[in-house]
């Protein structure tokens, strides 16, 4: 088995820019990335022996755009959470020794639509035939789907679900690469445009372009690197289903539930001594059936700890430091950015940084509860 | 007959007496021999075993409403607001469907609320399992 801290994170940066793109393409958005990668490492193409990135790009496009040759490639596409699988693939293959130094990448030109990969109808799939005929219109008519039955089940309010929106906001605030800072209260979410009820467009991701990057190696030779490391210290993976509908249960990812555990476990650590959380939030229902599913909260009790204050600026879990999906950017597959906030706590250089923080836990959501992935990072090795 | 320009489903070998179904007015699920639990969507096998030993069966058309999001933005071949829905059958599985005969708001859909199938044909081909508040229940 691979241990705690035998892997460690020595690259990672984010596009140049985020946001709106518009003079950069796709794949550009990889390479910039990429780049910005390499230079804080002082690592050149040459030395990258393992390529992963999620599809429609293929590793051989950003492998032959970057000039590099790899041993070792992943093109694992579960959605927005495929970084976190790639992250943990790649850490089992530098274990096993199949590669040394492992570039991820992601780019993508979500507002600027840039070469974007466009998204053909497939009416002979089985969402083309038992989702798509109902008039579904992309994620923010598909992720919210079970969220009236999860209010239901759990005495879950509208106010409360605003809040999630409210809190990350407050961590935008903080950071001046964010999209949207300027605070808001639950009655501006509640008074925002509807899009699909019961969400308003304040608690639906933004459209961006950007793109980031993650180097990894063995933590024996991380200390070669200018890079603080941060190590891998349990990571997990599931898939459950990509038609929203039938999920098994609709208050809870069985992929969360998988995904989340197992790398809690192989961390070793307790959730207690967890500093730091990242739960993709695409939408705003995203934060409670993280906290729950992960067992940061009793089922039924994570609208209450958002709402008493427990993952905002100064709260005991501080969550989606950078503003999240919600607030800081999100080009259509957001894991990447949730990646590089954990990163950038561990290293101590968020602009929104958490005093002191040693684990940071970075939970991803793929494709509408289809898929998820789940990194446990500490500055410290074990 | 439903609006033009809504997304047709093609079906493969696999799912074809499902929609030759609908368009005999039967919803047809599948049954696992091994369980006798109900599945969908459709498939030649049992997801609960793996076993081939499956039947289809016809279904009583009886569902609860589980879930759903009302849309208010545009799309072709639909009137903005309409609700987005995922009904649970009596027998067991859940499907997306549309809810009909029914005011399109929170008010009126009301989670499981006792809904029936109601057959609307999308063209000559194709028709959609769509569903609406059951009599009893009005």
């Amino acid at each position: 088995m691979i241990r705690p801290g035998e892997i460690a994170v020595v690259g990672a940066a984010e596009s140049t820019k985020i946001g709106a793109v518009p003079g950069m393409s796709q794949i550009m958005l990889h390479a910039d990335a990429a780049l910005n990668a390499m230079e804080e490492t002082g690592l050149k193409p040459s030395d990258i022996d393992g390529v992963a990135c999620v599809g429609p790009m293929m590793p051989q496009q950003i492998a032959h755009y970057l000039g590099i040759t790899p041993k070792w490639v992943d093109g694992t596409g579960v959605g927005g959470c495929s970084f976190m699988l790639h992250v943990r693939h790649a850490a089992a293959a530098i274990h096993a020794g199949y590669a040394r130094t492992i570039l991820i990448t992601h780019g993508e030109s979500g507002k600027s639509r840039i070469n974007a990969t466009p998204r053909p109808p497939e009416p002979e799939g089985l969402n083309g035939q038992f989702e798509v005929p109902y008039g579904p219109f992309g994620p923010p008519t598909l992720f919210p789907i079970p969220v009236l039955r999860y209010m239901k089940e759990r005495g879950v309010s509208h106010e409360d679900l605003a809040m999630v929106a409210v809190v990350q906001r407050e961590w935008a605030g903080r950071n001046p690469r964010a999209m949207f800072r300027d605070p808001i209260t639950v009655d501006d979410v509640l008074n925002s445009r509807m899009i699909a009820y019961p969400f308003r467009i304040l608690q639906c991701c933004l459209v961006t372009d950007g793109g980031g990057a993650l180097i990894l190696t063995s933590a024996d030779r991380a200390k070669d690197f200018p890079t603080k490391p941060v190590y891998i210290l349990g990571t997990g993976e599931s898939v459950e289903t990509n038609m929203v509908s039938q999920m098994e249960d609709f208050t809870s990812s069985r992929a969360f539930r998988v995904a989340g555990p197992t790398a809690i476990e192989a961390a070793g650590i307790d959730r207690s001594a967890v500093d730091h959380m990242m739960i993709y939030d695409a939408f705003a229902h995203l934060p409670l059936y993280g906290l729950e599913d992960l067992g940061f909260c009793k089922p039924g009790e994570a609208a209450g700890f958002i709402r008493e204050g427990n993952t905002r600026p100064g709260g005991k879990l501080p969550l989606n430091t950078n503003g999240g999906g919600l607030s800081y950017t999100h080009t259509g597959m957001y894991g990447m950015f949730a990646l590089q906030e954990s990163i950038r706590q561990m290293r101590g250089t968020a602009p929104a940084q958490v005093p002191n923080a040693k684990i940071s836990v970075c939970h991803g959501v793929g494709g509408m509860f289809s898929a998820s992935g789940t990194v446990v990072f500490s500055n410290e090795k074990p | 007959m439903l609006a033009p320009g809504r997304p047709k489903p093609k079906p493969t070998p696999e799912t074809q007496h499902f929609w030759d179904g609908c368009k005999q007015g039967k919803l047809l699920l599948q049954r696992c021999g091994d369980t006798g639990r109900a599945y969908f969507p459709p498939r030649p096998f049992s997801p609960y075993t793996g076993t081939r030993n499956v039947e289809v069966f016809e279904a009583s058309g009886r569902a609860k409403l589980h879930s759903y999001v009302i849309h208010h933005r545009p799309v072709p071949g639909f009137t903005p607001p309409y609700a987005i829905a995922v009904v649970e059958l009596e027998e067991g599985p859940r499907m997306m469907t549309n809810i009909i005969d029914c005011e399109q708001t929170p008010e009126a859909l009301q989670l499981d609320m006792t809904m029936e199938v109601a057959f609307t044909p999308l063209d000559e081909e194709v028709t959609l399992p769509l569903f609406r508040p059951a009599k009893e229940s009005k």
